[in-house]
Parts: structure tokens; sequence; C-alpha cells
């Protein structure tokens, strides 16, 4: 499987990840050999096999809901980078350059 | 023989703190002491906890008077960087969380500390625990303490040396695809994964959420006996813990293999396995037989397919558990213009090269048009492996293997190749997709290096687990041999 680099920037966009070109070289190359070698998956016909996504036997698990104290927010807000009174302050999400990938 | 402090066992220091022949403080400077000769050399502490150490030995010491010492107070452990603690840094080996204080504890730091545990350090991981060698920390690799120009193993290396060298007595690691059991195969030390469900996860810093488990290392399988027993347990902060009583895995330790049926799988060989380690395994299975077990040949087909679909399974899941870096709620946030432009250059600066991999090839197998041929078929694959140990758990009560194809290799031998690097965990990684337990116990020595035999149990047998591991350890000379430092 043989990716190019506008595979690797989509996929980067994706994830926000910045990636400097070298980078994206170097992620091109070893992202196509790592993908080779899970071509081998193809050998299993796989077609009349149940997806496993977990090997617990547990399904909504859930709590009665009833209030209970949560962490005070001096402690949520302790390692915000930036923040603004009970906020953590971010740039606008909204407008601009925001294009979606 | 009359031990250095720092190399007691959990057990022995238990009896000599409650007969007060030793204090629980002393025991403590000991270990600090010796974390202050050796890290300059092996570099298993991301922060060494002296002050927060001292304050605990010094509580330890009072209940310990009092007749109040549950199992595991005043003693050393030194935590997994990837562990949550209110009163020490957590930064995951990672710059995008550096200086990170977490506002609360990880469940299994909360009941040791209830226990009255010392905690040492913070101790070293690839970063994220995204690696085999421990050369992914962004703050440099650990050493092997038997060799130090050689990997301790991955990606839980720091706690692994750690307890390898004394600098601890026990460690707490976890296991996503082998960083528990591999490590300790290479340090020489016992390691054990709990079945997927039987440790909370709560507080553990998420790599791959329907893989990860936290587990004990310890120098005797009696030592990480007791420090399983304190860790497991259903938690109702963790909706993927188990509602499965903790039995005493202390207590089931003993006698001889007679009526064990014990399953050697097949498939557990791969071109590339050192001559040493197949001689040593080979041997220690054969002191299974001695001790009584039945041996049965078992086959499971999938193996070789596990180490693909692994590396599509815990890449897509950590490309999810990552996303929550994003320089707005903690940790490392670069000046930007615009929000997109904060995320994608905080996360560009902040991950280290393997976790950008691991992101890329997640995101790229959750990704629209590629959903279905990488992360279904890898879910689909998924039941197969389990459905191996499943079908051969009907004809054995555990089954062994080689923890890994080879001894510790020299730092930055596989470095340049991610997919050599990813070969390391083929033996381990099956254990995982299927969500059963596995420990690694020390059957031998290769060119100087340890060699580890792998013992698997079926979903919430740690208990027959770790009696096989305990009857091959006491029947066998290595758990006195030492790295020399």
């Amino acid at each position: 499987m043989r990716l190019t680099i506008a595979d690797v920037e989509h996929v980067a966009a994706l994830a926000r990840l910045g990636l400097t070109e070298a980078e994206k070289e170097r992620m091109r190359d070893q992202l196509s050999s790592i993908l080779g070698h899970i071509e081998a998956l193809n050998e299993i016909d796989t077609a009349a096999i149940p997806p496993t996504a977990q090997t617990i036997d547990l399904t909504n698990v859930m709590r009665d809901d009833e209030v209970r104290p949560s962490l005070p927010v001096e402690q949520v807000l302790a390692n915000a980078p930036r923040r603004s009174g009970d906020f953590f302050e971010v740039h606008t999400p909204l407008g601009g350059d925001e294009g979606e990938s | 023989m009359t031990r250095e402090l720092w190399d007691l066992s959990a057990v022995e220091a238990r009896r000599l703190l409650d007969a007060r022949e030793i204090s629980a403080l002393e025991l403590t400077e000991a270990h600090l002491a010796r974390i202050e000769r050796l890290e300059p050399v092996l570099f298993c502490h991301i922060e060494v906890m002296g002050d927060v150490a001292r304050t605990q030995a010094v509580e330890a010491d009072r209940r310990i008077a009092a007749g109040d010492a549950a199992p595991l107070t005043g003693i050393q452990v030194s935590l997994k960087d990837v562990l949550v603690t209110v009163d020490a840094p957590t930064t995951a080996a990672s710059q995008i969380l550096k200086g990170y204080r977490s506002p609360y504890d990880a469940t299994v730091v909360r009941r040791l500390r209830e226990q009255g545990a010392v905690f040492v350090g913070k101790a070293n991981t690839d970063e994220f625990a995204m690696g085999s060698s421990t050369e992914n920390s962004s703050f440099g690799p650990t050493r092997n303490p038997w060799k130090t120009t050689t990997v301790p193993g991955g990606s839980s290396g720091g706690p692994a040396a750690a307890v390898a060298a004394g600098e601890a007595i026990v460690s707490l690691g976890s296991d996503t695809g082998g960083s528990i059991r591999q490590p300790a195969g290479f340090c020489g030390v016992v390691g054990v994964k709990p079945t997927y469900g039987r440790v909370s996860r709560y507080g553990l810093i998420a790599f791959g959420s329907s893989l990860d488990q936290i587990g004990p290392f310890a120098r005797s399988v009696e030592d990480a006996a007791i420090l399983l027993e304190a860790i497991a347990g259903h938690d109702p902060f963790d909706s993927t813990s188990a509602p499965v009583p903790v039995p005493n895995y202390r207590a089931g330790l003993g006698g001889d293999l007679r009526g064990t049926r014990i399953g050697v799988a097949q498939e557990y060989n791969v071109s590339g396995m050192e001559p040493g380690v197949e001689t040593a395994v080979a041997t220690a299975v054969q002191r299974l037989e001695e001790l009584g077990a039945e041996l049965v040949p078992v086959s499971l087909p999938h193996t070789k397919y596990a180490l693909p679909t692994y590396y599509i399974t815990a890449p897509a899941e950590a490309s999810a558990n990552l996303a929550r870096y994003d320089g707005v709620k903690y940790g490392l946030s670069v000046e930007a213009g615009s929000l997109r432009e904060q995320y994608e250059r905080t996360r560009g600066e902040g991950f280290g090269a393997e976790v950008k991999r691991r992101i890329m090839l997640g995101t790229y197998a959750l990704s629209s048009g590629y959903y279905d041929a990488y992360y279904v078929k890898a879910q689909k694959v998924r039941t197969l492996l389990k459905q191996d140990f499943d079908q051969a758990f009907e004809q054995v009560d555990a089954i062994v293997a080689p923890t890994s194809p080879t001894v510790a290799f020299p730092i930055g031998a596989r470095t340049d190749d991610p997919y050599q690097m990813y070969l390391a965990d083929v033996f381990t990684i099956p254990a995982n997709m299927a969500g059963i337990a596995g420990v690694a116990v020390p059957c031998g020595f290769s060119d100087g290096l340890p060699v580890s035999l792998q013992v698997l149990g079926k979903a919430f047998d740690e208990g027959t687990v770790l009696r096989v591991a305990h009857a091959y350890e006491q029947a066998s000379e290595w758990r006195e041999r030492r790295p020399s430092l």
C-alpha cells in the first residue's frame, strides 16, 4: 500500500497534527511500509466472522442519575494554559480559516 | 544471608517492619540512597518523590506501631509515569504534558496510598506507553541494569528496571501489547498483565482502551501476587472494570503441578528467535513437566496475525484517546493565530515521532473509505484470536511460551525501522487481543541477559497463572540472581 504526500496531508489534517515537510516524507515511507506488513490480514477470510470490540461481557454500565459533588472549578482550571474567570479561554472556532476536511 | 535493605522482598520487609526490627523510614532512606547512586546510570525515574516518600514512611511507622499495618504499609513502590498522582507531576514521558499536575489520583494509586505504601518515584516509559524499549521517552531511555548498553524493554522499562536494580521493592506498569511482560523479561523480574477488566483503568493515561491493563512488577511471584491483590477489583469509576471478586492470590501459591495441564503453543516461534532463548525456555518447560505438569501441544492458528491486527486496533484507539491533547485544558500550548493552528502546532511540537506515527496510522484506519478494510477487519481477526485461546483453554489450564524472541537488544539497534521494533512484542500481543491473563517469570540467561517464560491463563484465572509461575520459580535458581551495579 503506497501512500502519497497528499494522503499523509489528508490524514494529518484529520488528526490536527502539524507535520514538517521532512516529517511528511518520512511518514509516507514508514506508514507505507507498516501498512505493507498489515496486508497479511487479507489472507484470512473474515466475511462470516463477527467483530470484537471488547473482550469483557459488560454493556450499559450506569449509575443512578443522582447529583453528586464534582471536581471543584479551581482544580479543573489549575492546569489551564489560558483562563478567563471560570472558563478555559480559546480562540474562536467560528468563521475564518476553519476550513474542514 | 543478610540482605541489603534495598534487596528485601515485600514479604521479608513486612516481617521486619512488623517485628520493629527496621523502620519504614530506614527502608525508605535505603531505597532513596540507592536511587541517588544508580539514577545517573540507569535513569529509571522521571521524578523521584523523596519528600513524599519520607512523609509516607513516617505515617507508615506510626501505623505499624499501632498494629494497623496492611500488606504494603511502608513498602517502596515505583509508579509508571502514565498513572496520575496528586503529589507528583505526570508526564507520560511526553513534552505535551510537561509539568502537568493531576487533580486526582488513579484508583490503583489511591488503593496503595490507603494501604500506606511509600511512593519512591514516577518511572520512565515510552511516550504515552507507545514502544517496546523505553527509547521513545522524550526524556531519554532507561538502561537495562544487567547490561547498561541495552534496553530495559518497554514501554514499562522504568518500573521494570527499578525493581531489577533495587530502587523499589515493587512497581506498577501498564500493558497494552506486552508493555509489562516484555520489560519484565528483559530485566529479569516478574511482571503480570491482569485480565482485561481485573484492575481499574481510572487514572491510567489512556492509550488503547480495549487493551490497557495496569499490573505489578516484583522480584518474586509472591510479591507480585500481593501487589495484584492490592490493586485488583471493581471500581465504579471504570465502567470496564469487572464485578468479579478478587481471590487471595497469595494463599493460592504453593505445591507442585500434578494435575495441571499446560499447553505448549506451537506457533510461538519466529525466524529471528535467538537459540539461547529457545534453549532456556525449553529447559524451563521441561522443569514444569518434572514438577508434575502434563504438557499438551496446543495450536493457536491465528497467532501470526496478532501483530498486524494490533497495529490497526491500538493506534486506532490511541488516535481517539490522544485527541484530548490540544493545548486547551492542560499541558503544552503553542501560541497561534487560530484554534486550528494552535491544535496543529501544539500537537506537532508536543508529540514525539512514534506517537505521531501511531496517531496517523490509527486515523487512517478509521477514516472514511478505509474503516471497513482496516478497523472492522482487525476487529474480526480479533474474534479469531480470542477463539484460538478459548478453544485451547478447553484442553489445558495454562499455556506457556517465550516472553520475547530475543534477549534485551542494544540501545539504538531497532530505532530505524518501526516494524522491527514492533516485532519485539510478537509473543505478548495475542494475550491483550484476547483479554486474558499473563505473567512473565525469569527462566535463565543468554549472553548474560535474562530470558523469560510467559504463562498465559483464562480470563480471571490469575490464580492458576501465578501458581504455575510460582512453582517454577521455587524450583529454579533465577530469583536470587542480581545485576552487578
